[in-house]
């Protein structure tokens, strides 16, 4: 397929908004993805799992599963003697307790749908009658099924070496004299705030399908992980191979958002069945097991205060933040992830001079948590974004002009949260995106509706953590840095490596930009390696917005130093000093008016290497890998949602949205703009719909999308997306990450607006999902001296 | 999810889908038209027929015919065949059912066999007095929709006998039908439908069959429901829903 160019207006690949090279293949059906993969003689899993939320496991009898037809085998935690997953913080045992999450239940269970034995079979159909004929004899343990519940004086232990059912409990900042401030201020606000569980939920459930290879000798798991590398080196040490025995390919992926960054017990299982029986095992998750038995997140509470002087401008902020974890800490970041990123970021786009924080994870009887999207930055917005409302309210001060006179406006900054802010456009974000409001006319018709409210976010979301930056949350395992390896053909095309891992981003097409760039050639000349851990060099894959800012990094890097490698062959064949030589932007490099392509050099390094110079090895390749040094690169964005609410129902209508991001330099427009609207519908799903509940004795409420409301394309506005670009200095074309800042803001803008719609009722919502019900009443209230008078 | 074992069958005609819920009663037979309820239920293996009787290849269930007082829609007739075909209140109803896919695949005689108490063509049948005719070993026999309709998923129709068609008065009232649901397409949190010729209300969502109240007072209508609180809605906010609706139903159906 031949393709127009579609150059940026300086004649460079970055900045373009070219088509995304997936797409071809994704929307003919023609990608491949785990559940793609069918092996000849391949058996399907399915995964017997506990139906209590906590208890001891007295007996586990498979014999009935082995005789129902279809079956093949069925392995217990006993059978296959697998090593647990533990993932550690470096922070003493008052501040982290290390707990292990065995790749099978084996002594107890410790929330509904845990695995407890795998079921292996001829067809799927099989393996779930099988799955029916376990028998498992419970012992009951009291469920824990809140933050409450489980921090109450005498409560029974989810894990037993962690009392009090607190995993994590880290007091990161106390500035010095804060009780003082407070004491002496001219305002003081508080939120109280609970946030729900949610899932991330890839369109794309979990899967893998794992075959032992006699000729590689090789354990071969295909697998939608959004972390290979970590995938491989948690699998090795399960079943007790070499690195080098096993190999994680990752095909197309139907997203991760977080869930998937995590290693998960069940591909482990599934590999080490097929490991044992020598035959290829698929297992795909269904969607009643993804929402009740794989990972979930954001499930917080805070209790919050902030103080301000009579101008509006924040003084001190303290936070309590405690998150439910469920029942196990996930591998690699630990239960850790949500309360220390809350603790370390919580000041945002804001001038904080004194900063206290306490954040805890708890272990509870429910379905274990990952990172996801935002990790924590959509909860804390929120209630910052709610403090600053609540101050501008008891201060009379216009919202937005307050959040004028407390944003950054000085690059570079130094945070009371010890972090140095690269520049951003806090204050420019927030102006532009009241200008378009007032522009469309929404100030004017929430003055002449009161229904209407409209609600603002502004924030920044750290992008890039380097090995530094995780080094600091003091994780046993650092990730950070990314390495690529680059390779020019005979035919001048290029191939290179990624440590990142493309699960819906588009990777593929914007590292082909950065890459063609660097070399002068057309992007769809650039193939993109990636999420093979025998092809990839090693990798971190894809989360925490990182890919184009360090993965990009690192190969545009790779790619400049194939350049150079380009020159120096040049050079020497066309007599003239390196120095004189330049990449000519068109495939070749050029001294003076001399010329060479680099077919021509490419020929000469492969089929004609007598003639390269001495101190050259042949072929065409280079390594080269990258790091973030400091605190990481700041996107920022401002989003404003406006919501009518229906009095009769309580129902909300996002009547229009709008986000004013800025990421940096965007690799790839269209794509940026892609991630925002996605991550803003996640975003909305947490602020309006979905909730994973869970009964008092520990059952799951939401097995199914009646029960888990994620919203569909009829429940997101239009949103329109402006754009503003302050270039990060150490990056790649100075690209900012900007997968999750959609997300991020959402909550907090929806929030804002419906307590700006309930502005007549005295009536204030702090917890999400809104329910309609509190919506309902206020309105209802506010009506009744209305009602009374007519 | 993934269904238990059960065997298939095809009907090819009326007689030959009784035919067969007779032969394998001792299976538990189950008809199988649109599936949309069915297969999700069976995916859970909360259903688990032992039989599939599957009644799409019967070439006259479908179809909606003025038969002088009478409207006769074919069992087998989908939601969105009688969305499109400018049936007042029944047409404009069909908004609420389920999303396009649902109402594309979905049939009259499904919902009313599945007998969802939040289900609009339940409440569309008791609200206006149509008639669901059966067919059994013993031959066909017409059911009031007010008596046919027992509790969630229980309705007055024999284990051996097929849903055939729905009847309604015709012409059809002055008559509207609205639901409110966090999202659009969901089973309604509280639904309500009126009839004004009749000064008829029905409303689901609020007790496990359709419930059939003689009067248009949304206020009197809301205050004398007996619901309880339930976890996330209370009694209250069902009360003061069905209020809203009622109103909003009225509005509607007025000219």
């Amino acid at each position: 397929m031949t393709r127009e160019p579609h150059l940026h207006r300086d004649g460079t690949w970055v900045g373009a908004s070219v088509p995304r090279r997936e797409d071809p293949r994704l929307l003919t059906g023609r990608g491949r993805f785990v559940d793609d993969i069918r092996l000849p003689g391949m058996l399907h899993a399915a995964f017997v799992r506990s139906t209590e939320a906590h208890a001891r496991i007295a007996s586990v009898d498979l014999s009935a599963v082995r005789e129902v037809p279809g079956v093949v085998a069925a392995f217990s935690a006993a059978d296959l003697g697998l090593h647990d997953i533990v993932a550690l913080l470096d922070r003493p045992l008052h501040e982290f307790v290390p707990t292990a999450m065995p790749v099978l239940a084996k002594d107890k269970v410790r929330f509904v749908g845990e695995p407890i034995a795998i079921v292996v079979a001829r067809d799927p159909y099989a393996a779930e009658d099988g799955r029916e004929a376990a028998v498992v004899e419970y012992e009951p343990l009291p469920p824990i099924t809140s933050d409450s519940a489980a921090l109450a004086e005498g409560a029974a232990l989810v894990h037993e070496e962690a009392p009090r059912n607190t995993l994590v409990d880290v007091s990161l900042f106390a500035t010095e004299g804060i009780d003082e401030v407070f004491a002496a201020a001219h305002t003081v606000v508080e939120v109280r705030a609970r946030t729900g569980r949610q899932n991330a939920l890839p369109l794309e459930t979990r899967g893998a399908v794992a075959e032992w290879d006699d000729r590689d000798e090789q354990l071969r798991v295909h697998t939608c992980t959004q972390v290979p590398h970590q995938v491989r080196t948690v699998l090795a040490a399960s079943a007790g191979l070499d690195e080098k025995e096993v190999r994680v390919i990752v095909p197309d992926m139907g997203g991760g958002f977080g869930l998937k960054c995590v290693v998960g017990r069940e591909e482990i299982a599934t590999a080490a069945a097929a490991l044992r029986l020598r035959k290829p095992v698929k297992w795909i998750e269904d969607r009643s097991e993804a929402l009740t038995a794989s990972f979930l997140a954001r499930e917080q509470r805070y209790t919050v205060r902030a103080a301000f002087d009579a101008d509006g401008r924040i003084q001190a902020l303290d936070a309590d933040v405690v998150c439910d974890m469920g029942a196990y800490s996930c591998y690699p970041f630990t239960a850790g992830i949500e309360p220390l990123m809350a603790s370390a970021e919580m000041p945002g786009v804001y001038k904080v001079p004194a900063y206290r924080v306490r954040g805890r994870a708890v272990t509870t009887n429910k379905a274990p948590t990952a990172p996801y999207r935002g990790v924590s930055r959509p909860q804390y917005v929120m209630v910052m974004e709610r403090v600053m409302e609540k101050a501008a309210r008891a201060l009379g001060i216009d919202p937005v002009e307050l959040r004028r006179r407390n944003v950054i406006t000085e690059f570079p900054y130094r945070g009371v949260n010890d972090v140095t802010y690269d520049p951003g456009s806090y204050k420019e974000s927030l102006d532009l995106c009241e200008q378009v409001l007032r522009d469309e006319g929404w100030f004017d018709r929430r003055g002449s509706d009161p229904a209407i409210g409209i609600g603002f976010a502004c924030f920044s979301e750290r992008t890039g953590y380097g090995s530094g930056a995780f080094a600091q949350r003091k994780m046993a395992v650092v990730p950070g840095f990314d390495v690529s390896e680059i390779r020019m053909d005979l035919d001048g095309t290029v191939s290179v490596t990624t440590g990142t891992l493309s699960h819906g981003q588009s990777h593929e097409t914007t590292m082909a930009q950065i890459v063609a760039d660097r070399l002068g050639i057309p992007y769809d000349k650039v193939k993109i390696v990636q999420g093979d851990t025998d092809r990839v060099l090693y990798g971190w894959g894809s989360f925490a917005s990182r890919s184009i800012t360090i993965g990009g990094s690192a190969a545009a890097a790779s790619a400049e130093k194939l350049g150079e490698r380009l020159r120096v062959i040049a050079a020497h064949l066309m007599d003239v000093d390196v120095e004189s030589t330049e990449l000519d932007g068109a495939g070749g490099v050029r001294a003076g008016d001399r010329r060479l392509s680099f077919t021509e050099i490419a020929e000469v390094a492969y089929l004609r290497s007598h003639l390269l110079p001495k101190d050259v090895e042949p072929g065409l390749s280079a390594t080269a890998s990258f790091d973030v040094g400091g605190d990481g690169t700041f996107s920022n964005a401002t989003h404003a949602a406006v919501v009518r609410l229906d009095p009769g129902t309580g129902g909300v209508e996002i009547l229009r949205y709008v986000c004013v991001e800025d990421c940096g330099v965007a690799i790839n427009p269209k794509v940026v703009e892609g991630q925002a609207r996605g991550g803003i519908a996640q975003g909305i799903a947490g602020a309006l719909f979905e909730e994973v509940r869970y009964d008092d004795a520990g059952q799951p409420l939401a097995a199914s999308f009646m029960e888990y409301k994620v919203p569909t394309a009829a429940e997101i506005p239009d949103v329109r997306i402006e754009h503003l670009e302050t270039p990060c200095a150490f990056t790649a074309n100075g690209a900012k990450g900007a997968g999750e800042g959609g997300t991020i803001g959402a909550p907090a803008a929806v929030l804002n607006a419906v307590n700006d719609a309930l502005r007549h009722t005295g009536v204030e919502l702090d917890d999400t999902p809104i329910p309609r019900e509190a919506i309902f009443r206020a309105l209802e209230r506010a009506a009744e001296p209305a009602l009374e008078a007519r | 999810m993934k269904p238990a074992s059960f065997e298939f069958h095809r009907a090819r005609s009326r007689a030959g889908a009784v035919e067969l819920l007779t032969e394998l009663a001792d299976g538990d037979p189950k008809i199988i038209a649109g599936g949309q309820s069915l297969v999700a239920m069976m995916n859970f293996r909360l259903a688990r027929p032992g039989h599939l009787v599957d009644i799409t290849g019967i070439d006259d269930m479908t179809g909606i015919e003025v038969d002088g007082d009478r409207l006769r829609i074919g069992a087998l007739t989908t939601h969105r065949t009688v969305e499109k075909a400018g049936l007042g209140v029944l047409s404009a109803a069909m908004r609420w059912v389920g999303h396009l896919p649902i109402r594309t695949r979905g049939t009259v005689g499904g919902s009313i066999a599945h007998a969802d108490a939040t289900a609009e063509w339940c409440m569309l049948a008791v609200l206006l007095d149509a008639r669901i005719r059966v067919l059994g070993p013993a031959g066909s026999r017409e059911i009031a929709a007010g008596e046919f309709f027992h509790g969630p998923f229980w309705t007055a129709l024999e284990p051996d006998e097929l849903i055939v068609e729905i009847v309604f008065p015709w012409p059809l009232p002055p008559a509207a039908l609205t639901e409110y649901a966090d999202r659009k397409g969901d089973f309604a949190l509280v639904a309500a439908a009126v009839d004004l010729d009749r000064e008829r209300t029905v409303l689901g969502g609020v007790g496990p069959v359709p419930l059939l109240v003689d009067s248009l007072d949304a206020e009197e209508i809301a205050a004398g429901l007996d619901v309880r609180d339930e976890p996330g809605v209370s009694a209250h906010y069902r009360r003061g829903l069905a209020r809203t609706l009622v109103r909003r139903a009225v509005a509607e159906a007025s000219p």
